[in-house]
């Protein structure tokens, strides 16, 4: 625990055990997206919280990555931090090799790089779908003629051909998460981070989506960054399974995942894939079991 | 039941009510008696508005009150939008004005139509200023939560987009808050025709309104209701422009769908 919270510390003076920490951090040049020393301090007016502390982490490029953790840990938290939606309190955040932040001002050309979804879809709904996946090359100044063209390249990968002019109150939950997806590819980001972006889907939709995500990622070369409170979700899906631990968050293990892309549902049958699973079960069991002793409820 | 039927419905109901209106004004009459000084026969009501649209100076005083609703509702829809971007934006004027918002919302305006008489004087100026006052409330309101109401997953879409201020403005708050002004103009309009009509009654020489006064001077019960449904017609037609911009402006709206169809 460093200095630069003592309000916390006042609240918990005993801490009995603090949580593992594991450091992500890459060799030098190896990393897509480096996160450096992250922390994050949300300040209200009679409190004060460390959603995040000492993160370090770095992505590959191509890599697909998952962060879970229960509600609470800071998962959302960081990857808005990597969107440049939150500057985060101390630490660096660096894409492709440039700082996203230089003082208040967020570096266009890094966030050029990344492709953001949400767990809800946030469609226009006064545009078509075809508009709302040209949005961001609308914002960028790119004519009419090749936005519809690109609308329509995304819409066949995506899966919504036949849709491009339809209003998103016309389409399913599945179908408008898939314009969101597209929107988020218009302008080829490199790296596509989504926060549980089928968190609002029913299960077998969400399965299907997820398959589709996989197939989405491999066709573009995206390197990914998912949130998500499902800890068989995230297994099935990663390359590294980032596991954040709460009060306050950080990376408490980092599990690789060697099973080559695209996977079947039919991995999450194997032993392999299930000890995984259990492991991380068991170490979020762990963490829930620290935060009561430390007397959550009296926190909150 | 069937489209069709659903789609005819609202027809067959306003024509039953109309005629069940008529039976009951007919059977008033029959039954109490009445004298056609207070209660004219329907037809002859409905006749009435042939005589009054012939009569000298109708047109000069539908023109006069449409001059005057428009106006003052223009004046009401513009200072509604500019003020409730405004207040709606920077949280503390507007609970500095929050007071004075609730006080001149509940002091009965139609009172004050005296004193815009006395400062104004009996010509146009006072009417516009009744209707601008009656219509600007609603518009402000709603303009107010419609700036409020721009959705924040929404707002973080333009902001991972680095969108400018402008940008944001034109793709996102502008649609977003529109459906609000919209719904606001729909109550505004109904009350700039009232504010314009108590208005011309309460002083002046000209205007439908103006003509009900006389009409009941003369105890002309006829053509009073022949006003009285001129100026429902005059209503109707105001509020009808609205919907229809509301359904050009914004189509993708649920407020702007056809219930029928969207039922369907």
């Amino acid at each position: 625990m460093s200095a630069a919270a003592p309000v916390l510390e006042a609240e918990r003076p005993r801490r009995e055990a603090e949580a593992p920490r594991v450091g992500g951090a890459l060799p030098d040049g190896e990393a897509e997206i480096e996160l450096r020393g992250v922390s994050k301090l949300f300040k209200t007016r009679d409190r004060e919280t460390l959603a995040l502390t000492g993160i370090d982490l770095g992505i590959r490029k191509q890599e697909f990555v998952t962060l879970v953790g229960q509600s609470g840990c800071g998962k959302t938290t960081m990857l808005r931090i990597l969107a440049g939606l939150i500057k985060p309190t101390s630490g660096d955040v660096t894409i492709a090799g440039r700082n996203l932040w230089r003082g208040d001002r967020r570096d266009d050309d890094a966030l050029r790089k990344l492709g953001l979804v949400f767990q809800d879809a946030n469609l226009f709904p006064w545009y078509t779908v075809e508009e709302n996946i040209g949005l961001p090359l609308l914002l960028r100044g790119v004519d009419k003629r090749e936005r519809r063209n690109r609308a329509h390249e995304l819409g066949e990968l995506v899966g919504l051909q036949g849709f491009e002019k339809a209003l998103p109150r016309e389409l399913s939950g599945g179908m408008r998460q898939r314009v969101a997806i597209a929107r988020a590819l218009s302008y080829s980001p490199e790296i596509l981070l989504l926060d549980e972006p089928f968190g609002a889907l029913d299960a077998m939709t969400r399965d299907k989506m997820n398959m589709e995500l996989q197939r989405i990622a491999g066709a573009t070369n995206a390197t990914v960054v998912l949130v998500t409170h499902s800890i068989a979700e995230a297994v099935f899906l990663a390359d590294r399974v980032v596991l954040l631990s709460a009060r306050p968050g950080r990376i408490r293990s980092i599990t690789q995942v060697d099973k080559p892309h695209p996977r079947q549902l039919e991995v999450t049958a194997e032993p392999g894939f299930q000890d995984m699973v259990i492991d991380l079960r068991h170490q979020l069991a762990e963490d829930e079991e620290r935060l009561e002793r430390e007397g959550r409820g009296v926190s909150e | 039941m069937s489209p069709t039927m659903k789609r005819f419905m609202p027809w067959i109901s306003t024509a039953v009510a109309v005629v069940v209106m008529v039976i009951i004004w007919k059977l008033v009459i029959a039954i109490f008696d009445v004298s056609e000084f207070v209660l004219p026969q329907p037809e002859d009501a409905v006749g009435g508005i042939g005589d009054l649209v012939r009569s000298d100076g109708f047109w000069s005083d539908v023109r006069v009150t449409l001059e005057e609703t428009l106006v003052g509702f223009g004046i009401a829809l513009v200072l509604g939008i500019v003020l409730g971007t405004l207040l709606g934006r920077v949280l503390w004027l507007e609970q500095a004005l929050r007071p004075v918002i609730v006080a001149s919302q509940v002091v009965p305006k139609v009172a004050l139509i005296p004193l815009f008489i006395i400062w104004f004087g009996f010509g146009i100026t006072s009417k516009i200023i009744t209707v601008a006052m009656l219509s600007f409330f609603p518009i402000l309101l709603n303009v107010i939560l419609g700036v409020r109401s721009v959705d924040s997953g929404q707002r973080d879409v333009m902001r991972s987009l680095n969108a400018s201020r402008w940008q944001t403005f034109r793709r996102l708050e502008y649609p977003s808050t529109l459906p609000y002004i919209l719904a606001g103009m729909e109550v505004g309009i109904v009350f700039a025709v009232v504010g314009a009509v108590v208005g011309e009654y309460l002083g002046g020489d000209q205007g439908l309104g103006y003509r009900i006064v006389t009409s009941l001077n003369n105890l002309e019960a006829e053509t009073l209701f022949a006003v009285i449904l001129v100026l429902t017609l005059f209503g109707f037609l105001l509020y009808l422009a609205v919907v229809a911009l509301k359904r050009f402006l914004i189509p993708w709206h649920d407020s702007a769908i056809d219930n029928t169809r969207a039922s369907t």
